[in-house]
């Protein structure tokens, strides 16, 4: 492997390290110690997430029979071991809050912005490192406050993650205080921390790329995260004036949400979702991108249709603020308007369809390498088709009226978030853990935990499709109530066990993590043999990511299989390697062709 | 396609075109899920890496993307187009047939309370009968609903008409229906509604003509009862 | 010349970037957020106002509208101030520099003084933002979003004035010069925009 830097005058970085163990790895404002701070807190609240999961999958599974570990929990919440609706409500909402907001947003968000933004770009850091390190910290914070409200009296937040008013506004309707404030205040600031991440993401991809780095030069991770930020910068502000608001109903004895002195309980919901639509695609787009990088690094072929992928992303993101009324259909927003919202709702399809016959073209006549990463970004492409296709169902109105607020809608998104977004996420971290630690993650360990959690997954979720159809409400305690739902009773029964088979399964992946964390084999620089900047610097990049080197660029971050790359006998080039002077015209094509 | 994604029966005048919708769209939806996944899996076994296999260098091609692009937003549009008109007869206030019952269906946790006309057949006057949690209505008839909440947000839910509208505090939605078939059928609550949300649920009975009749008697009758002489004193 | 060599470079000569400094720039993308937020509250200002016209009462028979005008007239004074003392480290003036931005804090600290007293005899004549608390014309919820909006400025401005205190702490230690004084174009464009938000409040709320 040959790995091309060119001296620069700007030396400056090439200091040695003499910061203290607290300035290096707790308030560092190193992007790297930054991005694996968020890693370790948002893996931790993914295990909390799911393990409320399963609570929610005990009460529908086993109803009214008492929980294993039932007695741990306080008489308010379980009554002898056997959970009471108090606790089914709790872990209901704070399953979704926390897979949301503390889960899967860091974890594509947090941790990859702040890790790859300035590898991929050839930046030596963030262009507010200070800014940063604020950012995890009020995230940690938010965190804090999140699980805090579990142990306020009457429990946390109970009205969803919706979080609709007036329930959500008013205690006496929920049961509900300390821990509903808590909620919004813990995403106030949350929301702080990821302002202050995107206007940092954001100003360093516009300016601090390598020589070189042009616009469509840029690996599709990046791209991303970049359109990804916008939207955070640009929804999160939403979120926090609603949430204020919120805030305002629940200790103040304001009424913005309440009809008694002319609040409106829909201004909530409209302002909820201009900023939650948005959100959806802050949860799916970075995973589009690392799933896109990873299956041309697969596929040794350059990404099919880059400026399509870049331009698709794009169109996601500008639709993705004129369809929040497709969650609204049933709420009694103006029929017209719902008609208005299915036709722009309907136009997502496009770029999704874009982008999934794209990743199918990358693969098209290539020369697969299935690495555990590459099996993880092939099951997004294979699951986040159903989650897209079912959305189909949900936008249509006619079809949403039988299936709003029913497991059709609960197995879509976890299609999306799950199928897509998580799928998207542990091939992240495969693919990215040489580079972050220095040492490869066991290739067998992951196949087997991709493989069973594949299975799982589908067992769980594809059932939630019939469930919907046959009239299953959302977030009821207990379905066995209605005649309609008798026949849903055993299928409840086997989705619950498949879903403590697939959270169980993610010991593997745990077990492999931690293991390879330090007994794995060594990396070197370019485990994968891909293109990226990233793999220039060495595993793991030290402060500063580049040894004191300037990088310049040269080509697109796709350039396998060229000419250029067999003239040196291999299947991939750098993006920083100088062309070499005995080479014609054809290896320099940027990438978007 | 019934059997993969059963309905419960439809009961509903306009459920069976939202059943006709759903199967449409399930076989467009699935004829793409399958092209993706059967491809998906056809690559990963055509061209798995093996030695000597090369991948080939290609970026891409316009005239596919302009393809893909074009034909899935003609598909997306036409359907949302084709979909307009059914959603405008059920949901659109202006387009609703006009009654032949009208009821006052105000929710709260955890209660439906509707409220039926009495012999006058006009709501509002002091003849009209309220009961819990139980929807009675004739068959064959358009039933004109105003739905609102005391509380919090509830969504009036009728599996077997395909119906669903949420019934908002500060708001009075309508909604309508026409059962075709008699007989005792069910009502939830779908939207999150506090701690006995999972217990919101009500019984619907649809009742032939003579049924109905003598069932709106009798109801009137006992809910006149205990203020009979009040009110006749004063009536006309 | 070989192409690649030629190619090579355009490559190196490309330099990207939007050629404004990081602090700058990241002002500007984090004042797109301040407008998403504002936004938000002004839009839930609207609809609840439109959808109620009866809760809100004539500006003028609650709320002291002169003595708020005369407020807007300080804050807009604060922004003149404010190129002024940017003028002035521009030219390397670092008497006017001091000079300017000592009145810049004193106009926005005026602004929030005038801003509690005006809170203050509102609060006392029953223009509360609570539904208990309410005894003046309209609805409680014209006090709600008065408070909430005029609050939320306020805040900023308390936080524009904190930071400008620090920047004139910075000037009075000779920190910025002709060719380097970032921190005082940042804080400008900060304060710039907390103005022009208390001039579409001030329209919105005090004379619509």
């Amino acid at each position: 492997m040959s790995t091309m830097v060119l001296p620069h005058e700007k030396q400056s970085h090439a200091h040695h390290d003499d910061r203290s163990f607290i300035q290096k790895y707790v308030f560092s404002t190193d992007h790297k110690i930054i991005g694996i701070q968020f890693l370790f807190m948002s893996l931790l609240f993914l295990v909390l997430g799911g393990g409320l999961a399963m609570v929610v999958r005990w009460q529908l599974g086993f109803p009214n029979q008492p929980m294993p570990g039932g007695g741990f929990f306080s008489e308010a919440m379980m009554n002898k071991g056997i959970m009471l609706p108090e606790m089914y409500n709790a872990s209901v909402t704070m399953h979704g809050t926390i897979m949301v907001f503390f889960a899967i947003m860091p974890l594509l968000v947090g941790v990859w912005a702040n890790y790859l933004i300035p590898l991929q770009i050839g930046a030596d850091d963030m262009a507010f490192p200070r800014i940063n390190m604020a950012s995890f910290w009020m995230a940690f914070v938010a965190g804090l406050l999140m699980v805090a409200s579990f142990f306020v009296v009457a429990g946390p937040a109970n009205a969803g993650w919706t979080g609709y008013a007036p329930l959500s506004a008013n205690p006496e309707y929920s049961g509900v205080h300390t821990g509903q404030q808590l909620w919004c205040l813990s995403i106030i600031l949350l929301g702080f921390s990821s302002l202050a991440g995107s206007v940092n993401y954001i100003t360093t991809i516009v300016n601090m790329r390598a020589p070189g780095m042009t616009w469509l030069r840029l690996p599709l991770s990046t791209w991303s995260l970049f359109i990804t930020s916008i939207l955070i910068l640009l929804a999160i502000p939403v979120l926090a004036g609603a949430m204020i608001l919120l805030f305002f109903d629940q200790t103040l004895g304001t009424t913005f949400y309440q009809p008694e002195h002319g609040g409106q309980p829909l201004l909530w919901q409209h302002l909820f979702w201009f900023f939650g639509h948005p959100e959806v695609y802050i949860l799916i787009l970075p995973a589009m991108g690392f799933v896109s990088d990873i299956i041309a690094n697969g596929s040794r072929k350059p990404i099919f249709g880059y400026k399509a992928m870049v331009f698709a992303m794009a169109g996601l993101a500008f639709l993705s603020w004129v369809v929040w009324g497709h969650h609204m259909f049933m709420s009694g927003m103006q029929p017209m308007l719902g008609g208005a919202f299915m036709v722009s709702t309907m136009v997502i399809a496009v770029p999704s369809a874009i982008k999934t016959f794209n990743w199918l073209g990358t693969m098209w006549r290539g020369n697969i390498r299935f690495h555990s990463p590459m099996l993880h970004a092939w099951s997004f492409v294979a699951l986040f088709v159903i989650g897209g296709l079912s959305g189909i169902f949900l936008a249509n109105t006619p079809i949403d009226i039988p299936l709003h607020d029913t497991y059709f809608v609960v197995a879509h998104i976890h299609y999306v978030l799950f199928g897509g977004s998580l799928f998207g996420i542990f091939g992240a971290i495969i693919f990215w853990f040489p580079k972050m630690f220095g040492r490869l993650m066991n290739d067998t360990l992951g196949k087997i935990h991709w493989a069973i959690t594949f299975v799982c997954f589908n067992m769980v979720f594809w059932p939630m499709h019939k469930l919907g159809t046959m009239g299953m409400m959302r977030r009821i305690y207990d379905p066995t109530q209605y005649p309609h739902l008798q026949e849903a009773t055993p299928i409840n029964h086997t989705i619950s066990l498949w879903a403590f088979a697939l959270y169980g399964a993610q010991i593997i992946f745990v077990v492999n993590f931690f293991w390879s964390l330090f007994k794995g084999p060594k990396a070197g620089n370019n485990p994968w043999e891909a293109n990226g900047l990233e793999w220039v610097a060495p595993s793991p990049p030290p402060h500063g990511n580049w040894d004191g080197e300037l990088l310049t660029v040269y080509r697109g971050p796709y350039e396998y299989s060229s000419p250029e790359a067999e003239a040196n006998g291999t299947d991939f080039i750098l993006q920083s390697e100088k062309p070499s002077s005995r080479q014609g015209a054809p290896g320099m094509a940027p990438a978007g062709h | 396609m019934n059997g993969l994604f059963p309905f419960p029966e439809n009961i509903s005048t306009y459920g069976g075109d939202i059943d006709t919708l759903f199967n449409a769209v399930t076989w467009i939806t699935g004829i793409v899920f399958i092209a993706v996944e059967v491809a998906l899996v056809v690559f990963a076994i055509k061209y798995r890496a093996r030695p000597g296999r090369k991948a080939q260098f290609v970026h891409g091609n316009d005239r596919l993307e302009y393809f893909w692009t074009g034909a899935t937003f003609v598909i997306v549009i036409t359907l949302a187009l084709v979909s307009r008109p059914l959603w405008n007869r059920i949901k659109e206030p202006s387009q609703f047939p006009s009654p032949d019952l009208e009821l006052a269906i105000s929710a709260k946790q955890f209660e439906w309370n509707v409220t039926y006309p009495g012999p006058d057949g006009k709501l509002g006057t002091p003849d009209d009968f309220t009961r819990r949690s139980q929807l009675h209505m004739p068959v064959n008839k358009k039933i004109l609903v105003t739905l609102s909440s005391e509380d919090v947000i509830h969504s009036f839910f009728l599996p077997n008409f395909r119906l669903k509208q949420d019934a908002v505090p500060g708001m009075h939605i309508k909604a309508w229906f026409e059962a075709t078939k008699t007989g005792e059928y069910v009502l939830g609550c779908a939207e999150l509604c506090g701690l006995g949300h999972y217990k919101m649920k009500g019984r619907v009975f649809v009742h032939s003509d003579a049924e109905w009749q003598q069932w709106q008697q009798q109801q009137a009758a006992t809910a006149l009862a205990p203020t009979q002489e009040a009110t006749s004193a004063g009536a006309p | 010349m070989d192409h690649a060599v030629e190619q090579m470079k355009v490559d190196e000569r490309l330099e990207p970037g939007v050629h404004v400094y990081n602090m700058k720039f990241g002002m500007w993308v984090f004042l797109l957020s301040e407008v998403m937020f504002f936004t938000g509250l002004i839009g839930s200002y609207i609809i609840l106002r439109f959808a109620h016209p009866e809760m809100w009462a004539e500006p003028g028979k609650v709320l002291n509208v002169p003595l708020t005008g005369f407020n807007t007239f300080v804050l807009i004074c604060s922004s003149v101030t404010m190129v002024k003392s940017f003028a002035a480290i521009q030219n390397g003036d670092q008497a006017g520099l001091r000079k300017w931005l000592v009145a810049t804090v004193g106009l926005g600290a005026l602004f929030l003084s005038i801003q509690a007293v005006e809170y203050y005899k509102l609060y006392h004549e029953g223009f509360a933002p609570s539904v208990a608390m309410y005894k003046a014309a309209g609805g409680p919820l014209y006090g709600a979003t008065f408070y909430t909006m005029t609050g939320f400025h306020g805040a900023h401005v308390t936080i524009g004035v904190l930071c400008l205190i620090f920047t004139s702490w910075r000037a009075f230690k000779g920190k910025y010069t002709a060719t380097s004084h970032a921190g005082v174009e940042i804080m400008g464009l900060y304060w710039h925009f907390v103005d022009l938000v208390w001039i579409i409040l001030f329209t919105i709320v005090y004379l619509m």
